[in-house]
């Protein structure tokens, strides 16, 4: 049996070919989100908030962060937008949508950031040693001790939440919003910013009833909202829900694919390895390839021997994966 | 000819002012490490919450692995398919490719915010993560590279060993040892081999599967399902660019006799490898529309066409040229550029391409970063200079010397 060089890499070609493009097309059907079954939500009503930061500061408290640079009290925070960092796990931004008030001055709204909490996170996904876990009250939970530190998870975050200790050499740890995870898995626990919120513009509850009462707000008051409930759809769902009168995009909110981040990876990893399908193969057939070539040679080797040719000449007209090389090698002395 | 002389470990003096130089950027980049240890990742390097991942991870992690790709390529031509007459250039490759991890290994140490904890992936599985399947295959892999190492490490010794003193008694059972060591893996070296080559398929393709899970981060030019293919298809391409240039600057440096006569065949496995991935390249752009980001003068698209120009069209049309294949100058600058094009490439998926949203300034490496990710380099050539001198890895002879 002789198999050409040309035929066994095209072989070999369309194989991994096929197990890289087919395989994951056929069982992207089979992709199964991670999503808890009735987890808790938040949400928040952009029109209602007054960016009064004891949301900021609550969770501080909960969870014994370093007092901030600049107290909770002064509105000059907002003259920049910040991000959630290691010392801050939400934050409060002003936006001017456009909207006026009766003195024709610009409304501002205040945009609370912390983490979406996923409904079928990136960062579980990618995490090497499922140190970030989703739980069924819906937190996206991170746990310090299994952590290795390798940052995945920040790459993975299409909200660009998760913060790092990078000026901790031994023990850092990637910081990011709880939901609060020990106070809400008591009965009747809120998270802190959901607590003490004085206006009520954030509300805690079953993600699925908070859904409703967003579409209910709108449904009402048309006037007063878009017709939009961020969270709903964006990358598969998340448990932080925003409502908002101004457009969402004039508002710092990313507009994001309602596909899960983890899904095509995911599809591509299951349908190459589940079973360890595709290396085996290839085990296989490198072995196959290696028995017949070996088999090949020692006869041709063993045929030279009786026929007093040069074992080595024969070898290399024999094997039928060198007839390429070979003659270019020819070529090339020309 | 070359190929028919026995490996041996080269006799040159090993303190030569190249390797002194060597000596000196580990020195600088050990500074900087050791600053690492006290002041945290932040203290040397530019990363940031909207940009975790730098120049280690590009350079020292994602470019090694893929220029570590001569050990298996060069292997499974040798050992699998036959082509014995290649053995000579096995030897430097796996070498190559065995220090190589190694520094892998040393520089995601340095890298990863808990190095005490890197061995967590061994209880901690996690196998949705493409990140989990590339560790425990590197972690793998580095192992089997070591097994197939123990042959040089055997030849090297057997019948030789000579302890002082009274440890004599030692000599005995321990040649008896690397009698038995070389007869067991003689028998089953062609495991580890193939073991070699599945696992390689296995993390050069996952290492492009990496970033898939950052749809909305990764520059489209770069963003696309078929990612690990192209990851997987360029490592095997710079597999064979990466003998040549290897063996080149060994065979000049050393001054031995350059093997061409084994390094010029090579490359045309290279023309069809590269040819490949160049369709590959060019075809995605076009099935998914990204051409439309091709010239519209921004970093990312500079950075593509220099990649796709510079380290794949170009040195392919020159490979294709007969004169080019055969001069040793002109094949050693082709193989240059390819290992450009790759490292361009891996540096632009994971830096360049990276775009997060809300950050404030780019990221640019800082000098710690570089200095750490040069002497990591440093260190490779380093090694491999010590290890050509005590194990038989090189089989080109010394020139003779002529009028």
């Amino acid at each position: 049996m002789k198999i050409s060089r040309r035929r066994f890499i095209g072989l070999t070609g369309t194989m991994v070919g096929g197990a890289l493009l087919g395989k994951p097309a056929k069982s992207g059907a089979e992709y199964k989100p991670k999503t808890p079954p009735d987890p808790f939500g938040c949400l928040v009503d952009l029109t209602v908030c007054v960016g009064c930061r004891k949301c900021e500061q609550a969770c501080n408290q909960v969870n014994h962060l370093p007092s901030p640079r600049v107290s909770f009290e002064d509105p000059r925070v907002f003259e920049q937008r910040r991000r959630p960092d290691v010392g801050a796990f939400t934050v409060i931004n002003r936006y001017y949508g456009g909207k006026r008030d009766e003195r024709n001055q610009l409304h501002p709204t205040f945009v609370k950031v912390q983490c979406m909490h996923c409904q079928d996170p990136g960062c579980v996904s990618a995490c090497i040693v499922g140190a970030m876990t989703k739980k069924d009250n819906g937190a996206t939970h991170y746990n310090a001790s299994k952590c290795i530190g390798c940052r995945y998870c920040m790459v993975a975050c299409p909200f660009q939440i998760p913060a790092y200790e990078y000026h901790d050499p031994l023990f850092p740890r990637v910081r990011k919003c709880t939901f609060c995870y020990e106070r809400i898995s008591k009965e009747g626990g809120k998270p802190g910013c959901a607590a003490i919120c004085p206006v009520e513009s954030i509300t805690f509850g079953k993600r699925r009833q908070i859904l409703e009462l967003a579409r209910h707000k709108i449904k009402n008051d048309p006037g007063r909202y878009v017709d939009k409930i961020y969270g709903e759809h964006e990358v598969g769902g998340t448990s932080w829900l925003y409502i908002s009168g101004d457009s969402f995009e004039k508002l710092g909110f990313l507009d994001l694919p309602t596909r899960p981040i983890p899904y095509l990876s995911e599809t591509i990893q299951h349908g190459l390895f589940n079973y360890l399908w595709a290396p085996l193969t290839l085990f296989g057939i490198l072995g196959a390839v290696v028995a017949v070539i070996n088999r090949q040679q020692n006869r041709s080797s063993s045929e030279s021997v009786q026929e007093g040719h040069q074992p080595d000449q024969d070898t290399q007209d024999t094997a039928g994966l060198q007839e390429k090389p070979d003659s270019s090698k020819r070529e090339e002395k020309l | 000819m070359s190929a028919d002389a026995k490996p041996a470990p080269v006799e040159a003096k090993f303190w030569t002012p190249g390797v002194m130089v060597l000596s000196a950027f580990m020195m600088v980049g050990f500074f900087f490490v050791v600053a690492r240890y006290i002041g945290g990742l932040g203290a040397v390097t530019n990363l940031d919450n909207s940009y975790p991942w730098g120049l280690w991870i590009g350079v020292d992690v994602a470019t090694g692995v893929a220029l570590a790709a001569g050990g298996f390529t060069t292997a499974a031509l040798a050992h699998l398919f036959g082509r014995h007459n290649y053995e000579a250039i096995t030897r430097p490759a796996l070498l190559t490719a065995m220090l190589g991890y190694t520094i892998v290994a040393l520089g995601l140490a340095i890298d990863v915010g808990r190095t005490w904890a890197m061995w967590h992936p061994i209880i901690y599985w996690q196998t949705n993560s493409v990140l989990f399947e590339v560790a425990v295959c590197v972690m793998i892999y580095l192992q089997v590279l070591y097994i197939e190492f123990i042959p040089i490490v055997v030849e090297r010794f057997r019948g030789k060993v000579d302890l002082p003193g009274r440890l004599w008694v030692f000599e005995k059972p321990i040649e008896w040892l690397l009698k038995l060591v070389d007869r067991v893996l003689g028998k089953v070296m062609w495991i580890f081999i193939i073991l070699g080559v599945v696992l390689s398929c296995m993390h050069q393709s996952s290492l492009g599967s990496l970033m898939l899970i950052a749809p909305t981060k990764l520059h489209p030019l770069w963003y696309t399902p078929i990612l690990p293919l192209l990851f997987l298809v360029s490592a095997i391409g710079v597999g064979y660019p990466m003998v040549v240039f290897e063996t080149t600057i060994a065979t000049s440096s050393l001054k031995l006799e350059n093997e061409m006569e084994l390094l010029t065949p090579l490359t045309r496995i290279t023309i069809f490898v590269l040819g490949i991935y160049m369709c590959l390249k060019v075809g995605d752009i076009i099935a998914r529309g990204a051409y439309v980001y091709l010239f519209d003068g921004t970093t990312q698209s500079n950075a593509f066409l220099v990649e796709m120009i510079g380290g794949v069209i170009i040195p392919w049309i020159m490979l294709l040229i007969k004169r080019v294949r055969s001069s040793r100058p002109v094949l050693f600058v082709a193989c240059a550029l390819i290992i450009f094009g790759v490292i361009i490439n891996r540096v632009n998926v994971f830096v360049v391409g990276y775009q997060p949203p809300f950050a404030q300034s780019s990221y640019f490496p800082a000098i710690g970063e570089m200095a750490v990710t040069a002497a990591l380099i440093a260190g490779v050539m380093f090694l491999y200079r010590l290890f050509i001198t005590i194990f038989p890895v090189l089989s080109a002879r010394r020139q003779e010397v002529s009028s």
